[in-house]
């Protein structure tokens, strides 16, 4: 407390916002907008206008940043949680994303055909089969990491080499499509709300987990469990259920991606859709300054990462960087990103910065 | 030579006998090896194809084998020789590391036929292959568009994966208009990797930041499906006689059903039917003859959605539509 009380004046309150997990990702987000801006502040504009559907819509780069992150975001959120319960990523979610995406098809088409004149289930029923089945999926790996302590990235590397396959079995390997505009609401716009509807669930999925992280001890025990689980066990937690159940959470992360993905587009493409995506949550939960050993973390800081990388892509399409080089560019930014918010790079300054002003006295 | 010689002999032998036999009893041993189907819609049919052409009903044993991986196809490919196949077709993953393994084959008198992909190997070690000239489609393409006669062309290019044949193929025709006429421009160029959602996002980018475009050149139809889904919630009109013009390729049966509706432009075919012309090369081998050419470049279309038919679609449609079809048949069968 005393610390607070010496820190008033101005340098105190950078010194200490810098401190913060939260600095790193929310640095990153001025600094894209700074740059967005002096390229043109048309970078901000957002019109109100018709869509082809004759439907009133806000469109401009903030909407479509907001829009296309959403998916990102809300694994990030199952991400955060297997990082610090596991020390360690699944990078099978977008193999999963596969699965789900091509489970809801399924059974929207029923026995129709890859191209049903109507859906043959409510959309609903179709969402709620697929979280299951995600959330199974998400079991298996969770079962591998907690009960037979394989590591993360091993134990996941099963679902993600073989998913895409398995996606493409569950529909005999045809690409359905859903013709019915209803069901595209879900990763577009709903007659008469101006705003993507992607947003919405991103939102909602936040909204449930701030609230399970504050009315339940799921937050503490993840991170005892992450940090010591040896203590964490001395203490009467079950590290191995609480590690088994962040995986199921992220299963439920990855049905809900999933879902808006393959309502995007009305179809699936297995081999394509959410490709690489465990890469960039796993950047996003890395970008918010998480330790990936596990331990403490800040669902916060990793959703802001999340759209950081969303803004970073729209950023370089805006500035026309040519698809060779893309890659290369998004790979300096990041690696910065990543090195800046590293936990070891954060002491390694504030040490420094504790040396200088020692060194500053002893001179004095 | 004189193993070579002895297994064109043998070959001759085999072909008298089939014609001999006319139930045909022998059936001609077969070794496929292709990618795996779950590669891309392209690929399933691809497979599909092979499979019903090179059926016992047509006089062929099959022994098929499935990878994206060079090794497993290459080890597959020494099982065939040693299980003494008549003939090898091969769909290599990657293009090096063939050479031991066709000579193998030719030491053991097996005709290698290359489908759909070519090799880095001597044309010695092969006997033909059958491949789509990627190029060539982008020319035919390119072509058409600059058929359409606009004052201005303001692209917006939407490329596959770079480094791929098909994205290598179909952005250097277009690049050499660009760069050889000034009235044609590109608003935007910028990799999709093949993904429809990705598309949808560079489309996006463009409309945000406000710069005019007539053109949507993509390099598959599902990048084209996503470019399309962006210019519909801006609002942007497209098709034939509208604002923009949707060019895809790979003629997909939803793609095509697009241009038949009127709402993309054109589609450029990239033929993964090649059984025909692997059928038509073994029965030459079979019969004795030699073939005139050893690369033989498939013939590939390109659709106008002006003058597309329902004909063309059952006919040039990947994908798609199939089961559907073949369900019908079989509730009207119950009927």
């Amino acid at each position: 407390m005393s610390d607070t009380k010496k820190n008033t004046n101005a340098a105190g309150l950078l010194s200490r916002l810098m401190r913060n997990q939260i600095f790193i990702p929310l640095a990153a987000l001025v600094l894209l907008v700074i740059v967005n801006l002096i390229a043109g502040p048309s970078f901000f504009k957002i019109s109100y206008s018709a869509n082809n559907a004759g439907d009133m819509i806000l469109s401009g780069y903030p909407i479509s940043i907001l829009n296309f992150g959403s998916e990102l975001a809300i694994l990030a959120i199952g991400m955060t949680l297997v990082t610090a319960a596991s020390g360690g990523q699944d990078i099978s979610v977008g193999a999963a994303i596969a699965i789900a995406g091509s489970v809801i098809l399924r059974v929207l088409c029923g026995n129709a055909g890859s191209h049903p004149a109507s859906m043959q289930a409510p959309i609903i029923v179709a969402f709620l089969i697929g979280c299951v089945v995600a959330m199974l999926f998400g079991a298996f790996n969770g079962i591998l990491v907690a009960y037979f302590h394989i590591q993360p990235m091993v134990a996941t590397l099963i679902l993600y080499t073989a998913g895409r396959s398995i996606a493409a079995w569950i529909n005999n390997n045809e690409l359905p499509v859903i013709a019915e505009p209803e069901f595209g609401y879900f990763g577009g716009f709903i007659p008469g709300i101006p705003i993507p509807v992607p947003i919405f669930i991103a939102a909602i999925c936040m909204i449930v987990m701030a609230l399970v992280l504050k009315f339940t001890t799921l937050g503490l025990y993840t991170q005892a469990v992450g940090i010591n689980e040896k203590s964490a066990r001395l203490n009467g937690l079950n590290p191995t259920f609480i590690k088994f159940l962040s995986f199921v959470i992220l299963g439920l992360c990855v049905a809900v991606a999933g879902f808006i993905k393959v309502s995007r587009l009305s179809t699936i493409n297995y081999s394509v859709i959410a490709k690489d995506i465990e890469m960039d949550a796993i950047l996003a939960v890395a970008l918010g300054g998480n330790a990936l050993s596990g331990g403490k973390f800040s669902m916060v800081a990793s959703i802001l990462g999340a759209y950081v990388i969303q803004f970073l892509t729209q950023t370089l399409y805006r500035f026309k960087v040519s698809s060779d080089a893309l890659p290369a560019y998004k790979a300096v930014v990041v690696i910065i990103l990543v090195v800046a918010s590293a936990p070891a790079a954060r002491e390694k300054i504030s040490s420094l910065w504790k040396n200088r002003k020692a060194h500053a006295k002893e001179v004095g | 030579m004189k193993k070579r010689m002895i297994g064109l002999a043998l070959g001759v032998v085999t072909a008298v006998a089939m014609c001999m036999t006319a139930n045909a009893d022998e059936l001609i041993k077969v070794g496929i090896i292709n990618n795996d189907p779950n590669e891309s819609t392209y690929r399933t049919a691809n497979v599909k194809d092979l499979e019903q052409a090179f059926s016992e009903e047509n006089g062929f044993e099959a022994k098929t084998f499935y990878s994206l991986n060079n090794d497993e196809q290459i080890d597959a490919a020494k099982q065939f020789i040693q299980e003494g196949v008549d003939y090898l077709l091969l769909s290599a993953a990657a293009t090096t590391g063939w050479d031991t393994v066709l000579q193998d084959a030719q030491a053991e008198g097996i005709p290698v036929i290359l489908f759909d992909r070519t090799i880095d190997a001597d044309e010695s070690l092969y006997e033909a292959s059958v491949v789509s000239d990627m190029a060539k489609e982008g020319q035919t393409a390119v072509d058409w568009l600059a058929g359409q006669g606009l004052d201005e062309y303001n692209i917006i290019h939407i490329q596959g994966t770079m480094g791929s044949a098909a994205q290598v193929g179909r952005s250097g025709a277009l690049d050499q208009m660009v760069a050889d006429n000034d009235n044609w421009n590109i608003v935007a160029q910028q990799t999709a990797d093949w993904n429809a959602e990705t598309a949808q996002q560079i489309v996006q980018s463009v409309i945000d930041s406000g710069d005019s475009f007539n053109v949507i050149y993509a390099e598959n139809d599902n990048m084209a499906a996503g470019a399309v889904k962006a210019l519909d919630s801006a609002g942007i009109s497209h098709g034939v006689g509208k604002d923009v013009i949707i060019m895809g390729f790979d003629t997909t049966t939803d793609g095509l059903k697009e241009l038949k509706a009127g709402n993309w432009n054109y589609d450029g075919q990239c033929n993964p039917f090649q059984s025909e012309y692997l059928l038509d090369i073994i029965s030459k081998l079979e019969a004795g003859e030699t073939l005139e050419e050893k690369t033989i470049i498939m013939d590939e279309k390109g659709f106008d959605a002006e003058t597309i038919t329902d004909e063309d679609i059952e006919k040039y449609g990947v994908g798609g539509d199939t089961t559907e079809a073949e369900t019908e048949v079989e509730t009207t069968a119950a009927e």
